[in-house]
């Protein structure tokens, strides 16, 4: 058994929440680049050439990239090997997203309950998805998630009749809905297979993928790029102006399902497609 | 076309803006999102007066993260307007001639914007460090408890936007459709 303590977990959360939300990671600073080299349309362009000022401005004067720092969403593997001390490891991570948030001057986007509506003024409670795995270490992946985006996420409960095409459908129809309210271009995680909640799930992780990198499975991936250049031909374009650059990325994630169902989830990501990955 | 305006903003001005034209703002503008409209909202069905004067100004819908020492606000882009439409006929019946924010408006905001001679307009969402330069002084002038989400008045300088749906009802999202 390993031995960690809470504080460590605290210490390493809150210092994400604040590197995150400033600092895109390398994968999606190149996405940047790639679109301003390739977009044809001028209005696309100069837009894309704002974004990545944008990123600088964040970065050189720590102001957050996007005013919506974000509902915190962690992904956590646990080491059965590890054993917490001095407390709660859910404790301690809301310990760290609150003084991430409060100390790094970000936005307190959560309100307590969602009928009621009173803002907690410290961004907590996370939302925390805990799988347990081998070793002795814990890697905590956060990625903070903006409304604007998962406004316009859906799931499907597809037939298994509705077959690819239904799948293909799906994602077509969500981004031509999502359209300009999703900040594009977008990053688009999709989970097919397993059951209502799983494939959200499946979607919401396919995000924190890096972009550029593709599904092991050799259909899954012919299905990504597929489905990304049929995106970038609906014209949306950045900020949902015109252009080819309406989606970076289309990341999909599939699971064993019921002889009965083929759920579909599509999680939409805006361009400040923010993920952060650290080891204790 | 480039094209440089100042708020209060006159039917002048308004008559000539086209979808498609990038606009500098200048002047006082007014902050309202999800929280703040609902309270207006409220205020008029009670017959109270509004917190911010309507007549010929803008509402810009974000709100910011907080500002570090020195600086008048943080980061400050637009959130998703169609959140709002179910309360902006009415704003817009009222005075209001220019909204700032992203993404589609409904047939009903479009249909006031017609009648009351008004724009829409959009600025990039997720540029939020680039726009809060534009931005000289924020004071929260009402509903302070919302936090970000309170009634803020923006000194604005050279502020950039694009005309998206402007008085004629010309929308920009839809020539690419």
């Amino acid at each position: 058994m390993r031995d960690i303590n809470v504080d460590k977990i605290t210490e390493t959360v809150k210092e994400m929440c604040i590197n995150v939300n400033h600092f895109l990671s390398d994968d999606m600073k190149n996405a940047y680049k790639n679109a301003y080299d390739n977009e044809t349309s001028d209005i696309g362009k100069k837009i894309l050439g704002q974004l990545q000022e944008n990123l600088e401005i964040s970065g050189e004067e720590m102001i957050p990239i996007c005013q919506d720092t974000g509902m915190a969403v962690l992904f956590v593997n646990v080491g059965q090997e590890v054993h917490i001390t001095g407390g709660n490891i859910t404790d301690a991570i809301n310990e760290g997203v609150r003084q991430g948030y409060v100390e790094g001057y970000l936005r307190k986007s959560v309100v307590s309950d969602p009928i009621i509506r009173k803002n907690t003024n410290d961004n907590t409670p996370a939302i925390i998805h805990y799988d347990i795995v081998e070793g002795d270490k814990i890697e905590i992946t956060l990625a903070p998630k903006g409304f604007g985006s998962e406004n316009m996420s859906k799931i499907y409960m597809l037939k298994p009749a509705d077959g690819i095409e239904g799948v293909k459908e799906a994602i077509l129809s969500a981004v031509k809905d999502a359209g300009p309210n999703a900040c594009p271009p977008m990053v688009l995680g999709v989970g097919i297979g397993g059951t209502f909640e799983k494939c959200a799930l499946l979607a919401k992780k396919a995000l924190t993928r890096k972009v550029g990198e593709h599904s092991q499975t050799e259909y899954v991936k012919e299905l990504e790029i597929e489905m990304l250049e049929k995106i970038n031909q609906l014209n949306i374009g950045p900020a949902g102006l015109g252009g080819k650059n309406t989606a970076f990325a289309v990341n999909i994630e599939t699971y064993a399902t019921h002889i009965a169902g083929m759920p579909v989830a599509v999680n939409i990501c805006c361009h400040v497609n923010r993920h952060i990955k650290s080891e204790i | 076309m480039d094209k440089y305006i100042s708020t209060p903003i006159t039917d002048e001005v308004i008559n000539n803006l086209k979808a498609g034209d990038f606009v500098f703002i200048t002047g006082t503008i007014y902050t309202a999102r999800d929280a703040a409209h609902k309270r207006m909202n409220e205020a008029l069905r009670k017959q109270e007066q509004l917190p911010i004067d309507l007549e010929n100004n803008i509402i810009y819908y974000m709100g910011p993260s907080p500002a570090r020492e020195g600086r008048p606000i943080g980061s400050a882009g637009p959130t998703t307007s169609s959140r709002m439409d179910k309360y902006a006929p009415e704003l817009l019946d009222l005075g209001l001639k220019g909204m700032i924010g992203k993404g589609k408006r409904s047939k009903e905001v479009i249909d006031a914007m017609k009648r009351n001679n008004a724009v829409y307009f959009a600025s990039i969402g997720g540029a939020g460090a680039l726009l809060s330069k534009s931005i000289k002084e924020s004071k929260v002038i009402a509903y302070d408890d919302l936090g970000a989400e309170a009634i803020r008045e923006l000194k604005v300088e050279n502020f950039p936007a694009i005309v998206v749906i402007d008085r004629d009802g010309t929308n920009l999202y839809e020539k690419n459709e």
